[in-house]
């Protein structure tokens, strides 16, 4: 297995650690043509990991959208059932020590997972991929300079970065957001890099700089396409990462504040309570498990169907 | 080798002063008069001049920040506002607890995580193989703090076979210390082990299906041999670059095992400093924390360049 | 042979004469009793969507005691696949070995993997085309070339380890003892391939299969290595099964050849008779090929391509290429008729012997 000797090249474990060339399509051909995307589905399709994994995704989509529909209580209110009751036919999910109905709780906390992992990882993408694109094509100083700096950052594990990051900007919602942006962009940047100095050697582009089309329309139209599939897949592992990191964050209470529904301080306040109430922690952590698992599951089938290379 | 190790060392400090001017700028950005914060009761107008001129404030950025990189070399990494002991004996304390986690984790992690490996690759896409990537899967999808609470509610309340908090030190009562750890071991260890089982797995088909594995049974190496000696031993030098890359990750579950399991290190005194507005010492935990971060990935690094021929003699 | 050059041709009279010589050696009294490998009937088969699809179709040889036998043929023609199948090297399933592999007696598809491991390295040693991926990265070339006689020979480690120095010498390799010590990607080619030859026969094998040993070799090296085998086969009366799609290094080193195409054999014939008067199409093709140094004629060709095994034609499955094809050769297989004294081919148009040259 052929692990460069100097951590260049991204080596997470999400994208398993083998060289590979992004799937060189050719000239600004990207992955978004109309029989590309029907063979996509059909590869896509055949692993049934992967399909759960996008029925669960849809499943925490249809969650937070239609939260105020699906939930039978207000998720805030308390008192609405007797306290640390346990899952019955008027809670299914039961009570928690103040008396909320535990489901309507765990249906709206989709949102804030939702929100932090799609919004999170979207702004880590827009700034990694550009940071990438530019590192990689213009190479020099500016490479060196911007990949220290993506370094510097990698080097912290994301949780302890996003608390530092909440030690100066205090807690909350978008805080959780931003830090949890920052903490990904080193990734973005790396894979996005890498891929795109493979593509720089690739003919085509000479021939586009030879043509005289301009550097940041050749980035744009030539070597973006060509980089995105593995920028997709790692866009979609990264969101489970994303919520669990959110989870922990609230966990450790420095997520959104009460009595917004978080799944991870969900779990924090069920903890004191598990020797009389387990049902407090643990079903809104089945809630939280399925959905990264199903996220990860998804994220698997992405990058077997976008560049099977990577598979084994 | 020793063009790689130069160059790995050099990249090395390159990151740990990227790392330092990051935190230092976060700990600036702090809203608030950082001296002020330091002071805290006992303050005084003369003692605040003073601690102000110390720390460089009255200077620009740069020398703050140089001054700053001086008292950390120094091992001060100033007081704690809380009770004002020094925060380098704060983390010194808190160290040791989260080593013995991340290693009882790492050698839990490991002892999973090979033989599931192994087995998956060789009997691949058969029941075995699924099952033990399917586990793997769900192994670190499992939110670990969840994860610990359930294992505390299922082994610690229900079967109390185990204890559900605290530590102690190994020196104190060393089966009473490692019998703690081991749910929390557990927890982490099993996250770290369905990251690394899928990477053995792939690197061990990948080894496989090389020419010098069929040349080596045409020589008449008998399977076992084939597999545990002659492909190991190429599947495994990648595979320990990642357990040092995942060490990161591992540092970072280990701040939530430490909050659900009570334990005394870096990490619950890192979450217990930020809620109470301690900056100095979130400092001092995260300076050492990453620090610790980047020098085992060094370590691994060099393990791996002397593990592998192609890069121990050029 | 004069000519180190792979166009004989150029050589015509000189070669065909040495050539008919070599072949007269090769086969000259040789008793069933020296008949080394026999193989019959060998099938590969590979399961796949379209059902099971066959690499290696009834393919039937023998190689004597001291004989260099060429299995020839384009890439796709089973030739690989062929050799690997007499050691079991093919991992099954997915693919499933069928017919008798005869080696000194005894059917080697039919022994359990411990009698089989005994044998290969052994009594039967195999040598790749990339020398330098066939040696593990990580363990010292010493090291292997010694693991491949601790693993059959009787004799203490010491003794064996003072060997395998000796033989890296004896294969050509400079400095040996300094050299065993050092890793694979220390070697180049030709060197690694030395080492092969020399873990190949430091069993004193009595079969030493080579495919395509100097394919990935510059031509200089090229000769040295065939050289050494060669002279395993004079010297040392070790059976060569060569495994080549270089018509030169077939003319240059075997006393037999075997064409193979989509697996199956279509010609099996002493090198004069190749050579000379090659009795099936395809063979006439491949001479053809090669380049004459005199005159400015046209270089030949087949036309077409060999196809995919799942898109095999009926028939004889050379028919669609084949210049003389008959309305008969879409429908029937040809099997593999006499065609000369020491020829035979699959052919429908050879209707009798004493066609070819003698």
């Amino acid at each position: 297995m052929s692990v460069p000797a100097a951590r260049g090249q991204a080596v997470d474990a999400e994208v398993l650690p083998l060289h590979h060339a992004p799937a060189a399509l050719g000239p600004a051909e990207g992955v978004a043509t109309r029989a590309g995307v029907g063979r996509w589905w059909r590869r896509f399709a055949r692993n049934r990991g992967a399909v759960f994994g996008l029925a669960v995704f849809l499943a925490v989509v249809a969650m937070a959208v239609f939260a105020p529909v699906l939930a039978p209580h207000d998720p805030i209110a308390q008192g609405v059932g007797k306290p640390l009751q346990g899952p019955s036919l008027a809670h299914w999910a039961g009570t928690d020590s103040f008396g909320r109905d535990i489901l309507s709780r765990i249906i709206y906390g989709a949102r804030v997972a939702l929100v932090v992992g799609l919004v999170a990882v979207l702004i880590a993408l827009v700034v990694g991929v550009t940071l990438g694109l530019v590192a990689g094509y213009y190479g020099g100083w500016l490479d060196a300079v911007i990949m220290r700096v993506m370094d510097g950052l990698f080097a912290f594990p994301i949780i302890i970065l996003a608390i530092a990051m909440m030690a100066v900007m205090g807690f909350g919602v978008t805080n959780v957001i931003i830090a949890v942006a920052v903490g990904f962009v080193a990734p973005f940047a790396r894979v996005t890099r890498g891929d795109v100095l493979a593509v720089k050697e690739e003919p085509y582009i000479e021939a586009a700089r030879l043509a005289g089309v301009g550097s940041p329309a050749i980035i744009a139209r030539h070597v973006l396409p060509n980089v995105l599939a593995p920028i997709i897949v790692q866009a979609a592992l990264r969101v489970s990462g994303a919520i669990i990191t959110e989870a922990g964050l609230s966990f450790l209470g420095l997520g959104p504040p009460p009595p917004t529904p978080a799944w991870g301080r969900m779990i924090a306040e069920g903890q004191a309570f598990i020797v009389m109430a387990p049902h407090i922690s643990t079903i809104p952590g089945v809630a939280l498990m399925l959905t990264i698992v199903g996220l990860n599951l998804l994220g698997d089938g992405l990058r077997d169907t976008l560049d099977p290379r990577l598979r084994r | 080798m020793v063009r790689f190790v130069v160059s790995r060392l050099g990249q090395t400090l390159a990151v740990l002063f990227t790392v330092s001017v990051i935190i230092f700028a976060l700990m600036r950005m702090i809203p608030g008069d950082p001296v002020l914060m330091m002071l805290g009761d006992d303050f005084t107008h003369d003692a605040y001049q003073r601690l102000r001129a110390k720390l460089g404030f009255d200077r620009s950025i740069v020398i703050q920040y140089l001054i700053w990189v001086g008292s950390i070399l120094r091992g001060d990494f100033g007081d704690s506002y809380l009770n004002h002991e020094r925060v380098s004996r704060l983390v010194f304390d808190a160290f040791l607890p989260t080593a013995s986690l991340v290693v009882a984790s790492l050698v839990v992690g490991v002892l999973i995580a090979v033989p599931s490996g192994i087995v998956a690759a060789m009997r691949r896409d058969s029941p075995w193989d699924y099952g033990a990537m399917g586990f793997a899967i769900f192994a670190y999808s499992m939110p670990g703090f969840w994860k610990g609470i359930v294992l505390i509610w299922v082994f610690s309340v229900g079967l109390g076979w185990f204890p559900a908090m605290g530590y102690v030190h190994p020196w104190q009562d060393l089966w009473g210390g490692l019998w703690r750890l081991v749910l929390p071991a557990v927890t982490l260890g099993t996250f770290f082990s369905g990251l690394v089982a899928r990477i053995i797995r792939s690197s061990l088909l990948e080894v496989l299906d090389q020419d010098y594995i069929k040349a080596a049974r045409a020589k008449g190496v008998r399977q076992a041999a084939l597999v545990y000696r002659h492909a190991l031993a190429n599947a495994l030098i990648p595979v320990v670059t990642v357990i040092g890359l995942q060490f990161g990750t591992l540092l970072g579950g280990a701040v939530l095992t430490e909050t659900v399991f009570s334990i005394p290190g870096m990490g619950r005194l890192t979450v217990a400093a930020i809620l109470n507005r301690d900056y100095a010492v979130v400092q001092g935990a995260i300076l050492v924390g990453v620090f610790a971060v980047v020098v085992v990935n060094l370590f691994v690094d060099l393990t791996y360049a002397f593990l592998n021929p192609r890069i121990r003699l050029t | 042979m004069g000519c180190a050059t792979p166009s004989i041709r150029a050589c015509d009279a000189d070669v065909t004469d040495a050539l008919r010589a070599r072949s007269a050696a090769g086969n000259g009294g040789a008793a069933p009793a020296d008949v080394v490998l026999e193989v019959r009937d060998l099938t590969v088969e590979f399961s796949s969507e379209a059902g099971p699809l066959r690499a290696v179709d009834g393919v039937s040889f023998h190689v004597r005691r001291g004989e260099i036998v060429g299995l020839v043929g384009e890439s796709g023609a089973g030739k690989s696949l062929t050799s690997e199948a007499i050691l079991r090297l093919i991992r099954c399933p997915p693919g499933r070995i069928g017919g008798e592999v005869r080696f000194q007696g005894r059917d080697l598809l039919a022994l359990d993997e411990a009698a089989l491991s005994r044998i290969r390295g052994k009594d039967i040693a195999m040598i790749f085309q990339n020398a330098g991926a066939s040696l593990n990265p990580v363990f010292r070339v010493g090291d292997q070339l010694l693991e491949a006689m601790t693993l059959h020979l009787p004799e203490s480690r010491r003794t064996l380890r003072e060997r395998a120095v000796e033989i890296l010498g004896r294969v050509g390799i400079p400095s040996a003892s300094a050299r065993a010590r050092d890793y694979p990607h220390q070697f180049s080619g030709g060197m690694a391939q030395r080492v092969m030859i020399g873990m190949g026969i430091s069993c004193v094998p009595s079969l030493l299969i080579a495919d395509e040993p100097t394919t990935a070799l510059d031509v200089t090296i090229q000769a040295q290595v065939l050289a050494l085998i060669r002279r395993l086969a004079s010297e040392l009366g070790v059976a060569v099964l060569l495994v080549s799609h270089d018509l030169g290094i077939i003319s240059q080193m075997c006393h037999r050849v075997l064409v193979m195409y989509g697996g199956k054999i279509v010609e099996e014939a002493s090198i004069a008779a190749v050579f000379g008067a090659p009795a099936h199409p395809y063979t006439r093709g491949l001479i053809d090929c090669l380049p004459r140094v005199e005159g400015t004629a046209r270089l030949g060709s087949i036309a077409g391509a060999m196809p995919g095994l799942s898109a095999m034609p009926g028939g004889c499955r050379f028919h669609p290429r084949c210049p003389v094809a008959e309305p008969r050769c879409a429908v029937e297989s040809p099997e593999l008729r006499r065609a000369g004294p020491e020829q035979i081919a699959a052919c429908h148009l050879i209707l009798e012997p004493a066609e070819g040259a003698a």
